[in-house]
């Protein structure tokens, strides 16, 4: 008689902040770009460092480093692009990353009652133990009292 | 038997914007919502002075229609370093009037994004959306979003009786639309 043991295996984006890695569950991503012009103008959001322009979207950056590793990048190659789920809809934001990512399959064990709401989980690969993150805490987003007059904001505005 | 109508095809609704630059920084706004544009200097000599210290971006009022009309810096609305203003738009259905640096061109628009939602904070109110022009991303504003109903009722209450009176209609040099 043998037994199976089942392990729930999903597929991860590792990738690396400076000199850490960090796990995005891979089907929130959308794709890994070359970094482009980033057009700025004035806000308060202050996470979001611009926009910038992705096959015809303006999508914004946010410089989630500061966040998790403490400082922002120096040196950016490529922009992660991430779908970030709202109260009705997605949108996408450009997370700045070091360097090339990796696509794996691991289990992750959930967070902790300790971790921080930016911890969806952890995942042990390659001698690492690596954070996943969650993308809704971690990136910039109406509150949730504000949601409704946000969600009615959201989307293609047609001019007058 | 009637022919059948032409086929429509799907043009896109456009919409005239003015590129105008506060503190060197590059805007738009629908030109339906700027109802003049004037020189800075021929609307501030004839304002009164108003000030509200929560209120620093607005330092004169003009008196139009018998309604008050706030002369709001751009630049310091939007925290922008003070640049010299040359013109000024008087905004469309509003109390405002925008100091702004100077108009850059008249343009079209056929698509108006909707903010991200990742912005979550004053420049909701600041801004319509954002439009892709000539490979560059510009951020349309919003004509309300300068004074809030509760920013005008502060001015108006910080408004003395005789200034509110004596405050003037304004000279002449200018564009009306």
């Amino acid at each position: 008689m043998s037994f199976s043991v089942e392990t729930e295996l999903q597929s991860f984006v590792l990738l690396r902040l400076g000199e850490r890695r960090f796990a995005v569950a891979a089907r929130q991503i959308a794709e890994l770009v070359a970094p482009s012009r980033v057009f700025r103008f004035p806000h308060r959001t202050g996470e979001i460092e611009g926009v910038i322009l992705r096959r015809g979207r303006i999508v914004p950056v946010c410089d989630v480093a500061e966040g998790l590793i403490g400082k922002s990048l120096k040196s950016r190659r490529l922009y992660l692009i991430a779908v970030r789920r709202y109260e009705s809809q997605s949108e996408w934001v450009a997370l700045p990353v070091t360097g090339e990512c990796e696509l794996i399959n691991a289990e992750m064990s959930p967070p902790g009652e300790a971790d921080a709401p930016q911890v969806a989980g952890w995942l042990s690969y390659a001698g690492d133990v690596i954070e996943v993150l969650n993308l809704n805490a971690l990136t910039p987003g109406p509150s949730p009292s504000a949601a409704p007059a946000a969600v009615l904001a959201a989307g293609e505005v047609r001019p007058s | 038997m009637r022919p059948a109508p032409p086929a429509k095809h799907g043009t896109a609704r456009t919409e005239q914007i003015i590129l105008f630059r506060v503190s060197g920084q590059l805007f738009a706004v629908s030109s339906s919502s700027v109802k003049e544009v004037r020189a800075a200097d021929s609307l501030t000599s004839t304002a009164s002075e108003v000030s509200h210290p929560s209120l620093r971006k607005v330092k004169h009022v003009v008196r139009r229609g018998g309604k008050p009309l706030f002369i709001v810096s751009g630049a310091l609305h939007f925290g922008l370093p003070p640049a010299p203003a040359a013109l000024v738009f008087v905004l469309r259905h509003t109390q405002t009037a925008l100091l702004i640096d100077g108009i850059e061109k008249m343009t079209t628009m056929t698509r108006l994004q909707a903010l991200p939602q990742a912005f979550c904070h004053e420049e909701r109110q600041w801004y319509r959306g954002l439009t892709a022009l000539d490979q560059s991303v510009v951020p349309v504003i919003a004509p309300e979003g300068f004074l809030t109903p509760e920013e005008i009722d502060l001015l108006d209450a910080s408004l003395a009786p005789e200034e509110a009176l004596e405050a003037e209609s304004t000279g002449e040099a200018g564009w009306t639309q």
